[in-house]
C-alpha cells in the first residue's frame, strides 16, 4: 500500500530542530546514515513530513529522493502524524477473516480519513497494523493502549464517541 | 594477474581472475541478455535476464555480478532450462507492462521488445492486476511514462551519476515505482534536463518530448521562412540512427537530408560556436585584465548551467555571460540574417538540431531572445531529426553530400570540436593565444585537454601569461571542481564544464545504443574521434579565421563584446531552488 502524505501543516519547534541537527551530526560520517537518522527523526517528530526529510537530506548531503525512497519502503516510517488518539486496526489473518476490513472502512467513513492519515484537528489517526497477538478477541482494535475486541461494525461509533468529548 | 582456465558451454577459455561471466562471455563473442546492467554505474543483478548456470552452484547466477574466481569453473549460458527461466522473467515483466508497442516511441529500439522477440514470449501468460500511472508531461524536455517502466533502475543510476538524483525507487513491492520525492512531477524538482535517463532507458518509460510535428507544420506553412541549424556533434552521430558504424561523419548527407525535408536555409551551428569563442575569448581576456571573477566557467551546456543554478547558485558569477552557440546562432538569424535577407524576423522559424534535450528548456529561458521573440523557436534532438528523415522517406545512406548555406554556413575546426569534452577550451585557447600574441600560431593542438578522462588540467603559456585550465564533463566530476572553488582552493583561471559525460557527443538527445553496445563500446571516444578528424581536415581551424565571423563583426556587431553583441549574445542566470 502506498503511504499517504499528510496535508496537515508542519509545526516543528526549535527544540526539535536542534535535536535533529544533533542526531545528523552524530551520523554524518556513517555511509549508511539515512536509516538511523530517519528512525531518530521519527522519534523526535512522531512522523516524517517533507520539512523533516528535507532537513535530513540536506544535513546528510544526500538527495531528498533517496531519503523519501527509504521512508516509503519501510513500514516503520510514517508520513502522517499520529493523532491524540491513534486507532490501530488489526489486519492480521484472524482479525481479517473475522471482518476487521469492514471495521476499518467504518472508522474511515466516520473519521473522514484513510488509513495512515490523521484528522485535521489532530485528534484521531488511523493505522492498519499487523497482528497484535490478541487473536482470541478478533476482530480487535486499539485506541492508544485501550484494547477493544469481538467487535462488529455497529460498535465502532460508540467507541469513537467515548473519545470525542 | 592470475589467469583461470574455465569452460563456457563446453569450450575451453582462459580469463583473468574475477572477470564477471558477462564480461568474459562478451570477450568470447557470446551475448548474454541484460536489461538493468550498466557498466560501472548499475551493476545490481536485478533484472534476472542474464541468469547463467555455474556447475556446482546451488542456483542460477546473475552473470553481470558473478566474478569467476575458481580455476575450472564451468559455465552454461544457453541451456533449455536457462531459456525457460529467462522467458518466464520476461513474461512476468509483461504482466505489469503497458504493451501498446505499436504507438510506443521506442518501438524500433526497445530492449525489452527485442528480447521478447528473441525468446518468443506469450504476452498474456500472466494476466492480473496492473498498476496505472499518469504520464508526466510537465517538463519541456521529456515525457515520463511509468506504465512502461520495468524498474531496472538504469535511469536512477544515470541521474545519481550526474549528482542530481531526483528520481529513485519509491514505495515497496507491487507499488514500487521510479519517481520523485513526495510524488512530485519532474518540473517540481531540481532536474537539470540533461536527458541522460532517456539514453539509458531500455523501454519507452523515459523519452524526449517529440517536437517534430511542430517542425513539419512550420515547413508546410507558406508564410514562414524556416531556418535550421545543426550542432557540431550531430554530424558525428546521426548516421547511427541509419545503421552506420559509431563515429561515422555524415555532414554532407545530413545537409542533403535537411534540404530535402524542405528547410529554406540550412546553417551550421559551428558558426554559432565560432561566434561563442569570439565573445567568450574576449570576456576571458577582459576578466583576466580587469580583475573579474575567476575561474571563468563556460556556459554552452544548458544542463550544466541549470545544475549550477540549482546546486551551486553562489558560483553563478563564475559562469561566462555568453549565450550558448545555439542561442547565439538563433539570435543572429533573427537579426543579422533577417536584415540581410530582407525578411521580417517574425516570419522566421528557427529550428535547432541538438545533441541535447536540455536545449528544449534553454530556448524558453528568460533573458534570451528579443522583442518577445525567442532566439530559437523549436529545438529537436538528433533522434528526432532521424525520425523526421525516416518519416519523409528519405534514403539517408544513399544521399549525395551537400553543403551548408552561406551567411552562416561556414564553421571552423574550432567550432566542430565543441561537440567533444575539451573542445570549447581548445577552441578558445586557439583564438585567445592568437589575439594576445598578435600572431598566427601554428601549434594549435592542445592534446592535454583532449580525451575522455573525467577531469583534465593543463597550464599553457599564452603570450607570456601562464593560464591554468581545467576541463571536465559529467556533473559528478564538475562538482569536484566546484567544491574547490567554494573552498577557495581552485588554482584555475578557466574551466570548461559539459553536463554530459564526454560532452555533447554523449548528450541526452543522441542516438540510443542498447546496453550490450553501450556497455562494451566507448561511444564518447569513437564519436569524438570523428570530430577531431573533421577538425584536422578543415581548411580553417580557428574561430577568428572564419570569414563569415569576420563579416558579421565588420558589417554588424562591430567588435566582440560591443554594446550590440552584449544585447544579442550575452545573458544572465537565476538562482533556483534545490528540491
Amino acid at each position: 500500500m502506498q503511504k499517504k502524505i499528510s496535508s496537515i501543516p508542519f509545526s516543528g519547534t526549535p527544540e526539535q530542530e536542534a535535536q535533529l541537527k544533533e542526531t545528523i551530526a552524530r551520523y554524518i560520517d556513517d555511509p549508511g546514515a539515512v536509516m538511523p537518522v530517519l528512525q531518530e527523526a521519527q522519534d523526535i517528530y512522531g512522523y516524517l513530513p517533507y520539512e523533516v526529510q528535507k532537513m535530513v537530506a540536506e544535513g546528510l548531503g544526500v538527495p531528498l529522493e533517496e531519503v523519501y525512497g527509504v521512508a516509503t519502503f519501510y513500514s516503520q516510517f510514517a508520513l502522517s502524524p499520529k493523532g491524540k488518539y491513534n486507532i490501530s486496526v488489526c489486519l492480521g489473518t484472524a482479525c481479517y477473516v473475522k471482518g476487521s476490513g469492514d471495521i476499518l472502512s467504518r472508522l474511515s467513513d466516520i473519521l473522514g480519513i484513510e488509513a495512515e492519515e490523521c484528522t485535521a484537528d489532530g485528534k484521531f489517526s488511523l493505522t492498519a497494523c499487523r497482528c497484535i497477538g490478541a487473536c482470541g478477541l478478533a476482530p480487535v482494535i486499539m485506541v492508544n493502549e485501550d484494547v477493544y475486541g469481538r467487535l462488529t461494525v455497529e460498535d465502532v461509533q460508540g467507541i469513537i464517541d467515548k473519545y470525542n468529548d | 594477474m592470475e589467469m583461470l582456465n574455465i569452460k563456457i558451454n563446453g569450450k575451453d577459455y582462459t580469463v583473468e581472475k574475477n572477470t564477471t561471466i558477462l564480461e568474459a562471455c562478451h570477450k568470447f563473442g557470446i551475448k548474454i541478455p541484460t536489461l538493468c546492467y550498466l557498466k560501472e554505474i548499475n551493476e545490481i543483478g536485478a533484472c534476472r535476464m542474464c541468469l547463467c548456470e555455474v556447475k556446482g552452484a546451488r542456483s542460477l547466477v546473475a552473470a553481470c555480478v558473478y566474478p569467476i574466481d575458481r580455476d575450472g569453473t564451468e559455465i552454461f549460458t544457453n541451456t533449455p532450462e536457462i531459456q525457460k527461466y529467462r522467458k518466464t522473467n520476461l513474461e512476468l515483466l509483461l504482466s505489469n507492462h503497458d504493451k501498446k508497442c505499436l504507438s510506443c516511441p521506442r518501438s524500433d529500439n526497445c530492449e525489452l521488445q527485442q528480447l521478447c522477440l528473441e525468446y518468443g514470449v506469450d504476452e498474456t501468460k500472466f494476466e492480473g492486476e496492473e498498476t496505472h500511472y499518469d504520464e508526466d508531461k510537465t517538463t519541456l524536455h521529456l515525457v515520463r511514462n511509468n506504465n512502461k517502466c520495468i524498474l531496472c533502475r538504469r535511469c536512477v543510476a544515470a541521474c545519481k551519476e550526474q549528482f542530481v538524483g531526483v528520481i529513485g525507487p519509491n514505495n515497496r513491492g507491487f507499488d514500487t515505482m521510479i519517481g520523485c520525492n513526495f510524488n512530485k512531477n519532474l518540473d517540481e524538482v531540481s532536474c537539470v534536463s540533461c536527458g541522460q535517463c532517456t539514453v539509458v532507458c531500455p523501454t519507452g518509460a523515459l523519452v524526449e518530448r517529440d517536437d517534430t510535428d511542430k517542425v513539419f507544420a512550420a515547413i508546410a506553412d507558406p508564410t514562414k521562412h524556416v531556418v535550421v541549424h545543426t550542432a557540431p556533434s550531430i554530424r558525428a552521430t546521426l548516421g547511427e540512427c541509419f545503421g552506420m558504424p559509431v563515429g561515422t561523419l555524415v555532414t554532407g548527407k545530413m545537409v542533403a537530408a535537411l534540404k530535402m525535408l524542405g528547410f529554406d536555409k540550412v546553417f551550421d551551428t559551428n558558426f554559432g560556436a565560432d561566434l561563442t569563442i569570439m565573445e567568450e575569448g574576449t570576456e576571458f581576456i577582459e576578466r583576466v585584465k580587469n580583475g573579474g571573477t575567476l575561474p571563468m566557467i563556460t556556459s554552452c551546456s544548458p544542463g550544466w548551467v541549470k545544475f549550477c543554478e540549482h546546486y551551486y547558485p553562489d558560483l553563478i558569477p563564475h559562469l561566462s555571460t555568453c549565450k550558448s552557440p545555439q542561442q547565439m546562432q538563433g539570435a543572429m538569424i533573427k537579426s543579422y540574417y533577417a536584415e540581410k535577407a530582407g525578411i521580417d524576423p517574425k516570419d522566421i522559424v528557427v529550428v535547432s538540431v541538438m545533441p541535447c534535450v536540455a536545449k528544449k528548456f534553454e530556448i524558453k529561458r528568460d533573458d534570451q531572445g528579443r522583442d518577445g521573440m525567442q532566439d530559437n523557436d523549436i529545438s529537436i534532438s538528433t533522434r528526432e531529426l532521424a525520425k523526421m528523415i525516416k518519416k519523409a522517406g528519405i534514403q539517408f545512406t544513399e544521399l549525395e553530400d551537400e553543403k551548408f548555406d552561406p551567411v552562416m554556413g561556414i564553421g571552423t575546426g574550432a567550432g566542430t570540436i565543441f561537440g567533444a569534452t575539451g573542445g570549447v577550451m581548445e577552441a578558445a585557447l586557439r583564438t585567445v593565444a592568437d589575439v594576445l600574441t598578435g600572431e598566427d600560431l601554428k601549434q594549435i593542438d592542445y592534446n592535454e585537454i583532449r580525451g575522455t578522462e573525467p577531469i583534465k588540467e593543463a597550464t599553457y603559456d599564452v603570450a607570456g601569461m601562464q593560464v591554468k585550465v581545467a576541463v571536465t564533463s559529467g556533473l559528478k566530476n564538475a562538482a569536484k571542481l566546484l567544491d574547490d572553488i567554494r573552498a577557495g582552493k581552485s588554482p584555475y583561471q578557466f574551466i570548461e564544464v559539459m553536463c554530459c559525460p564526454g560532452g555533447c557527443v554523449n548528450g541526452g538527445g543522441q542516438p540510443i545504443q542498447p546496453g550490450h553496445v553501450r556497455n562494451f563500446t566507448d561511444l564518447k571516444a569513437l564519436r569524438a574521434k570523428a570530430l577531431y578528424e573533421d577538425d584536422l581536415g578543415l581548411p580553417l581551424r580557428k574561430s577568428h579565421d572564419n570569414p563569415e565571423i569576420k563579416a558579421i563583426y565588420d558589417e554588424y556587431l562591430e567588435k566582440p563584446g560591443s554594446h550590440l553583441a552584449h544585447e544579442l549574445l550575452h545573458t544572465s542566470y537565476v538562482e533556483r531552488e534545490k528540491n
